[in-house]
């Protein structure tokens, strides 16, 4: 049987130290959306001084942009876009403190350095499955860059949101071990 | 001449554009349900077990099966007795789009320019559209949502005759290898084989069209597309490329004459969300 943590935000580096590569997690509390036009604007926000629009700090960045929410709905279907095209960005917000990325898809050695570094973790979600992963969103609100659309950034309440550790604290990768399923 | 009102397309487009973002094909469904009794690793068939779920959460729901609802790519043949009044086919097309991405809250994901202005249509438009002029007097549309995390991983290369099957069998594993759980996996495996540069893409996509595992109708093209599958399936990839049996579902070959200097071929990638569908007018 595969490990399965529960596992609550804000994150805090004791709380990373037992997960290892392949274990399941089932993330609650809250964490924010960005893909690639946020994360080009929030290090160009960060770069002049300014304040984000979230506490960095033990924060939890989802890669996604969901579709339109349905009349009735809290949010529209949500799963994880592909992660290397944040890679050039990832290794900044983790030294200020970003605790997990959920994306999917493997990372650069930048990143994976990056992760063990500053103690960290990128957590894959299963692409393709937005309709059920939107199930595990409570809430949802668009606290920053509303002009992107579907790329604003969105903070989520989420519930036992599925997702597997792709990279842990200790430098192991997911995606180099799956041959040996 | 039959004459066919655009106005009438226009509807019928944009309740093709929900149907398919909503409604996983009956064949990719199966072809899915046969791995899951399949496969042998853990994670991939809880993986597995995740994407029926969500095709049955979609479908009853009235919601897209991926919040990438793709470029969408229309593949229409026209017989050649039949006549578009009151508009363009183009034009039609677009407004369908238009309407059905808005009224099935689907996500918008064109940008205007590709480099310097990647503002947002806001509308999914413009559509990618492909004409044939066929036989008879019928207009069929074949929709197909494209995603592009298995787009982005696609791959096009000029061999030259002395490649060889052998040079195709190494690109088209090593592009799905490269492509990894980017393109989420278990893919279907579009292959062009021959025509030229822009015709040989073209072809890699309409292989994307054919009910998932069903042969090339030429054995040595189908025992090719056997043998490919099975390295693919080899690589240890998996569902999600979390590890596991069923990297891909299926890879469908298409050829054409090519010029006695080349051999062109084409890898697209479809995701598992293979979604597509159709209507005759």
């Amino acid at each position: 049987m595969m490990k399965t943590w529960r596992l609550k935000t804000p994150i805090k580096e004791r709380h990373l130290e037992k997960l290892k590569v392949g274990n399941k997690i089932l993330l609650s509390g809250v964490i924010f959306t960005a893909r690639d036009s946020a994360h080009k604007l929030l290090k160009k926000q960060i770069e002049e001084g300014k304040k984000t629009p979230f506490d960095l700090k033990g924060s939890v960045i989802y890669y996604a942009g969901p579709t339109p929410p349905k009349p009735g709905y809290l949010i529209g279907s949500i799963g994880p876009t592909t992660s290397y095209r944040m890679d050039k960005y990832a290794p900044f917000f983790y030294s200020l403190g970003v605790k997990a990325t959920i994306g999917k898809g493997s990372r650069s050695e930048e990143v994976m350095l990056a992760l063990k570094k500053y103690k960290a973790v990128y957590l894959s979600a299963v692409g393709g499955i937005a309709a059920l992963l939107a199930k595990h969103v409570k809430k949802a609100e668009i606290i920053a860059y509303q002009e992107l659309g579907t790329e604003a950034i969105r903070k989520l309440w989420v519930e036992d949101f599925p997702c597997i550790v792709a990279n842990d604290i200790y430098g192991n990768d997911l995606y180099k071990r799956v041959k040996e399923f | 001449m039959r004459e066919i009102i655009a106005s009438e397309i226009i509807d019928k487009v944009a309740i093709l554009c929900k149907k398919a973002n909503y409604e996983i094909p009956e064949d990719v469904k199966d072809a899915i349900k046969k791995a899951y009794k399949k496969e042998k690793s853990e994670l991939g068939k809880e993986v597995l077990s995740q994407i029926i779920k969500n095709y049955e959460i979609a479908e009853s729901n009235k919601v897209p099966i991926c919040q990438d609802t793709g470029v969408a790519v229309f593949f229409i043949k026209i017989g050649k007795n039949a006549k578009i009044v009151d508009g363009n086919l183009y034009d039609t097309i677009n407004e369908g789009v238009r309407k059905g991405y808005s009224e099935g809250y689907l996500r918008a994901s064109i940008v205007k320019d590709p480099l310097y202005n990647r503002e947002n249509t806001l509308d999914n438009t413009p559509a990618i559209i492909h004409l044939e002029i066929v036989e008879g007097e019928n207009l069929v549309i074949t929709f197909m949502p494209k995603g592009c995390g298995s787009e982005n991983m696609s791959k096009t290369i000029m061999l030259t005759p002395s490649d060889g099957e052998e040079e195709i069998e190494n690109f088209v594993v090593k592009t799905v290898e490269e492509a990894g759980a980017n393109a989420c996996p278990p893919v279907i495996v579009g292959v062009g084989i021959g025509g030229n540069l822009e015709s040989c893409t073209l072809l890699s996509k309409k292989a994307l069209l054919r009910e998932v595992g069903k042969q090339n109708p030429d054995l040595k093209y189908a025992q090719l597309e056997s043998r490919i599958l099975k390295k693919i399936n080899n690589l240890g990839i998996g569902p999600a490329g979390f590890g596991g049996v069923f990297t891909a579902l299926a890879v469908h070959i298409e050829t054409a004459p090519c010029h006695i200097a080349s051999l062109p071929l084409c890898v697209n990638i479809n995701c598992h969300a293979a979604r597509r569908a159709s209507l005759v007018i």
